[in-house]
């Protein structure tokens, strides 16, 4: 059987960033999936662009629980993806643990990427889970993972792309 | 019914504990998709897909597959789920059924150039001491302020201790469109 999940690219942060990008993306596979371990300096949603595009094109649907309570949260015609609401403070040995699947990356469809994220504190924390829609026919050669609100993902945060290719 | 044997095969050899068994689509015309013939060379399986129905009647949440191996369609399988469709969330478990399902997987047939995506994963499917546990993340996204997306996480029992040799996805309400994608991978255990 043909092998697959080959690591493409990983980033370590040595300072503090804004975003994290993984560019010139071959059409090889057939998914890609994004792992990301990350830390935020203060409380931020962590977010994606594809391709470099900031128009109003990205939607999601949103499913996340407290530790008390499971609640659901959508937003439309926004300008960038959504993957979870860190507010793990450089100060904190808990990381946010994210992952980013894009399914048929390079196909002739609209985009939809599942995100899965855990940000746990012991005693305070959520799991979200989230599907996103990217409204672009397009071919995907970039992914741009941002530190929404103006914060930045903290030194050692590591993001790894993988591609996932189907017989 | 649409059968995909898992033969496929590649003289490319790389280390790798993630390897691509075989890959169906859907022909509009089938509403199952069936991987048989499945080595027990691997520790836990994996099934990664885009899915659309025929159909243009279904909510998002209507969107599932009904999961069974080995054929058997008694009632020796157990589920749950916890979904949200934007603006509540919800949960819902049942006994003794005919399948597992995974739900929020496809997008309607209107919406054909937005599908719905979902991973599952099945654990110890060589096994014939355990019953076999599967769980799945599957959603869809039209950009609607309404209803007309949902994220669900889904789990399934099959109470049968045999090895899983066939699996087969019946879809809840249509065909699987010809767009459909769904690809079956094995994952390896530590020699």
């Amino acid at each position: 059987m043909p092998a697959t999940y080959e690591p493409i690219a990983t980033t370590t942060l040595g300072s503090a960033a804004s975003s994290i990008s993984f560019s010139s993306i071959s059409s090889a596979y057939t998914d890609l999936r994004v792992v990301l371990v990350c830390q935020t300096a203060s409380n931020a949603n962590i977010a994606f662009r594809l391709n470099s595009d900031t128009g109003t094109n990205y939607s999601y649907t949103l499913l996340y629980g407290t530790g008390t309570s499971a609640a659901s949260f959508r937003d439309t015609s926004i300008t960038r993806g959504y993957i979870i609401a860190a507010d793990n403070a450089a100060t904190s040995p808990n990381w946010n643990l994210c992952t980013m699947d894009i399914f048929s990356y390079a196909g002739s469809t609209n985009k939809t990427i599942l995100t899965n994220g855990s940000n746990d504190k012991n005693g305070s924390g959520t799991v979200e889970a989230a599907v996103n829609l990217w409204r672009n026919a397009s071919a995907i050669n970039s992914v741009t993972l941002l530190a929404w609100n103006g914060v930045n993902f903290n030194t050692d945060t590591t993001a790894t792309l993988y591609g996932i290719k189907a017989a | 019914m649409a059968r995909i044997l898992g033969t496929i095969a590649s003289s490319f050899e790389a280390a790798s504990a993630f390897e691509s068994i075989a890959t169906a689509t859907g022909t509009g015309s089938s509403g199952t998709i069936t991987f048989s013939s499945i080595p027990s060379t691997y520790q836990h399986l994996q099934i990664r897909g885009i899915t659309r129905t025929t159909t243009n009647t279904p909510e998002p949440g209507n969107t599932f597959w009904d999961v069974t191996f080995n054929s058997d369609t008694g009632a020796n399988y157990a589920r749950h789920r916890i979904n949200g469709n934007g603006s509540s969330a919800g949960a819902l478990g049942e006994s003794s059924q005919n399948a597992c399902r995974i739900y929020s997987v496809g997008s309607r047939g209107t919406e054909n150039d937005r599908m719905g995506a979902c991973i599952l994963d099945i654990h110890d499917y060589a096994s014939t001491s355990k019953y076999k546990t599967v769980r799945a993340i599957g959603g869809i996204n039209v950009n609607a302020a309404s209803t007309n997306g949902e994220i669900s996480s889904s789990s399934g029992l099959w109470m049968n201790t045999s090895a899983v040799t066939s699996i087969t996805l019946t879809i809840g309400s249509g065909n699987f469109a010809s767009n459909t994608q769904i690809a079956l991978y094995g994952i390896k255990g530590a020699a």
